[in-house]
């Protein structure tokens, strides 16, 4: 005991979450939003976060934010390290501090994310105000204007007096961007924030959180059903599904080597330009399952064109997250037996994509 | 911003044009087409047909219907007189004609009436909005614990229950039972500050109970939606105390659409809060809407509809430029 936590103390990663499940209990049932999830991260590194709407992604991010424990429904358990400090069991008050100071996030829709009410200006500088009390209103200001600059809004001084919605779509995700970072926070969570975009506006707003991340040196997480975009930023990648994360591994791996049939079915749906046209792209057949009534055993299963081929386990054993027998850090949670995963990969997967 | 301003001015004077057309239309055509005769209302049945027809040229009752508007018209923007051979009778501007029942001018009473209504109706509106905005912050915020169901059937009591029961139930308990309260009277603020708050207070409570409970809803959905909202979560996400993300980014929208609905209750009343006014019997607007109503005494309806017209109009032009202040997204022009 005493060992691994000197161990544990010394060596504990800059965001570490370990186990941590997120339910919301409704009239109808309890949501299992997010089930054992657990993953680590690095100053400096980029995780990517994938998985289609309601598959626990958002939700993961608001836990570390604790922006749950204003929600009296929901039940947050197992670990958030940032830093050296527990932030579930922490006080309400410290996780406030942190928020927006040491971790801060980026929303998908800035029109809706800003409030309209109030310039852009004094939300920036309400933003950096709370964390620098004291700070008189000229100082926090022209940090302020500095910040909008800094994000690549022209005539800031001018535009740091108008409204969310007198700013276009990609000025207005830069502003947001702004608020995010007035206060250098250490740990950046990215919700999603080029979808509400254009495409020619996204690969700049990418461009500048990986600048600023160069500049800064801060830990990212990148959450998105874009898999461009994390292939674009991401050192790591979690792909979630039913709220569970089922492949983990170096961005690079899980792009050229997935083993979750989920993940074969997300980079088949993929437009792509450098392959020939094919006459459709190939969905992930079925719908998302519903967070309250998760199908028994593996919750891809109704969808898994490959499910059933290891006896009867997919429909009653949860798989868990385990090496996929490739070496390094590549995990997935499948029932397949890692030579025939391969196999269908090399034979029948690859060759589509 | 000017040019707006004047548009939105020609426009509420002509919605004043319009309406005095339509209820003079009413209360002189009507009696036309029933075969009631106003010179009757005016005299009395039992008259002599010669006082009758006197009164009826004296009123201008022969004149068709256009020019008598025209006369009504040209009476509130300049005077009239009214003659009758030898007997002519000067009615200055702005006038609206004599009451039949006891031949006054019915603009100075109006007149007289006005603070009477304007104290009832802004007084209960300091306490319904305070009360309504306080229950239904508390009620959004404690959303579905034993504070929230309280308050919303404390609400839902103020909605359905009328005036006349309220009123003379306040009035029993408070006057006639424990006696903490003089008897609902009015006294001009300016010669007895504390008299013209203890005489007006239980009308106050009493009209004001029935609003607050639908403020209290109204603020309460408000609320309820704006805590929803991506820019509640960006507050919090800012790391705010949720003081702030409430008091502040919350109140900011959630109170902004219960402007309007105060601005049309509040000119709605000062054109006479007839239920509360009759059972506290204070002689404003709407006590003097319901003698009128009464007596059939057409000229004193007339009187008092042109004036609950113009505060409706009034309240809702200061609504629509208030919106220009309190909402960057409206541009007014």
């Amino acid at each position: 005991m005493s060992i691994s936590s000197s161990i544990g103390a010394n060596q504990r990663p800059f965001l570490e979450v370990k186990d941590l499940t997120i339910r919301f209990e409704t009239d109808d049932g309890i949501v299992q939003a997010v089930s054992g999830s657990s993953f680590t991260l690095e100053k400096g590194e980029t995780l990517g976060i994938v998985g289609e709407s309601g598959s626990g992604k958002s939700v993961t991010s608001l836990g570390v934010l604790g922006l749950h424990r204003t929600r009296s429904n929901a039940k947050v358990t197992g670990e958030i390290w940032l830093d050296d400090e527990e932030l579930i069991t922490a006080a309400d008050e410290k996780v406030r501090l942190l928020r927006g100071g040491k971790m801060a996030m980026i929303f998908q829709d800035p029109l809706s994310a800003m409030h309209p009410y109030f310039t852009v200006g004094s939300q920036i500088v309400e933003a950096y105000r709370v964390h620098h009390p004291g700070t008189n209103k000229k100082v926090a200001r022209e940090r302020a204007i500095d910040m909008l600059a800094r994000v690549g809004i022209p005539q800031p001084e001018r535009r740091f007096n108008d409204y969310a919605h007198q700013f276009s779509g990609g000025m207005r995700q830069r502003a947001m961007i702004a608020m995010a970072l007035v206060n250098d926070p250490q740990l950046l969570i990215a919700d999603e924030p080029t979808t509400a975009l254009d495409v020619t506006v996204q690969a700049q707003i990418l461009d500048l959180i990986r600048d600023l991340q160069e500049e800064f040196g801060s830990a990212v997480i990148m959450i998105t059903h874009d898999l461009g975009v994390v292939a674009e930023l991401a050192d790591e990648v979690l792909v979630m599904y039913g709220g569970k994360i089922i492949e983990k591994g170096p961005a690079l791996d899980v792009f050229q080597n997935p083993q979750h049939p989920y993940t074969w079915g997300l980079l088949g749906s993929m437009p792509r330009l450098d392959r020939d046209v094919r006459e459709r792209l190939t969905p992930v057949k079925g719908t998302p399952p519903s967070l309250i009534n998760l199908p028994d055993g593996c919750a891809f299963h109704p969808r898994c064109p490959y499910a059933g081929r290891n006896g009867n386990r997919s429909f009653t054993d949860v798989p868990l997250l385990r090496d996929a027998g490739l070496g390094g850090e590549h995990l997935v949670a499948c029932h397949l037996p890692p030579e025939e995963r391969t196999k269908i990969f090399q034979q029948e997967v690859l060759p589509n994509l | 911003m000017v040019a707006y301003l004047i548009r939105r001015l020609i426009n509420a004077v002509v919605t004043l044009l319009v309406v005095t057309l339509v209820t003079f239309g009413v209360f002189f055509l009507v009696p036309k087409a029933t075969g009631s005769d106003p010179a009757l209302l005016y005299i009395g049945k039992q008259a002599d047909p010669i006082a009758v027809e006197g009164i009826r040229t004296k009123l201008g009752l022969n004149d068709p219907i256009i020019v008598q508007y025209w006369k009504f018209l040209k009476g509130i923007v300049a005077g009239r007189d009214y003659s009758n051979g030898p007997d002519i009778t000067h009615c200055s501007a702005p006038c609206l004609g004599y009451t039949f029942k006891t031949n006054q001018e019915v603009w100075p009473i109006l007149i007289h009436a006005l603070p009477i209504t304007i104290s009832l109706a802004i007084g209960a509106a300091v306490i319904w909005v305070l009360m309504g905005v306080l229950f239904g912050v508390i009620s959004a915020l404690r959303r579905g614990t034993i504070w929230d169901r309280t308050v919303m059937t404390i609400a839902l009591a103020g909605v359905s229950l009328p005036i006349y029961f309220t009123g003379l139930l306040a009035l029993s308990i408070f006057v006639y039972g424990l006696g903490w309260l003089p008897n609902a009277d009015y006294t001009p603020f300016f010669d007895n500050p504390a008299k013209w708050f203890t005489g007006l207070l239980m009308p106050w409570v009493t009209l004001a109970f029935l609003f607050a409970a639908t403020y209290a809803r109204l603020t309460r959905a408000n609320m309820l939606e704006t805590l929803g909202e991506d820019y509640i979560r960006t507050a919090r996400a800012k790391g705010l105390k949720e003081r702030t993300v409430i008091g502040k980014h919350g109140l900011r929208s959630g109170l902004t659409p219960l402007v309007t609905v105060f601005g049309l209750d509040l000119g709605a009343l000062l054109g006479g809060a007839i239920l509360t006014e009759a059972v506290f019997n204070l002689r404003g607007l709407g006590y003097w809407a319901l003698n009128g109503i009464r007596t059939n005494d057409l000229p004193t309806i007339l009187g008092v509809t042109l004036f609950a017209a113009f505060f409706i109009v009034i309240m809702n032009l200061i609504v629509d430029l208030l919106y220009g202040v309190i909402d960057p997204r409206v541009r007014l022009g």
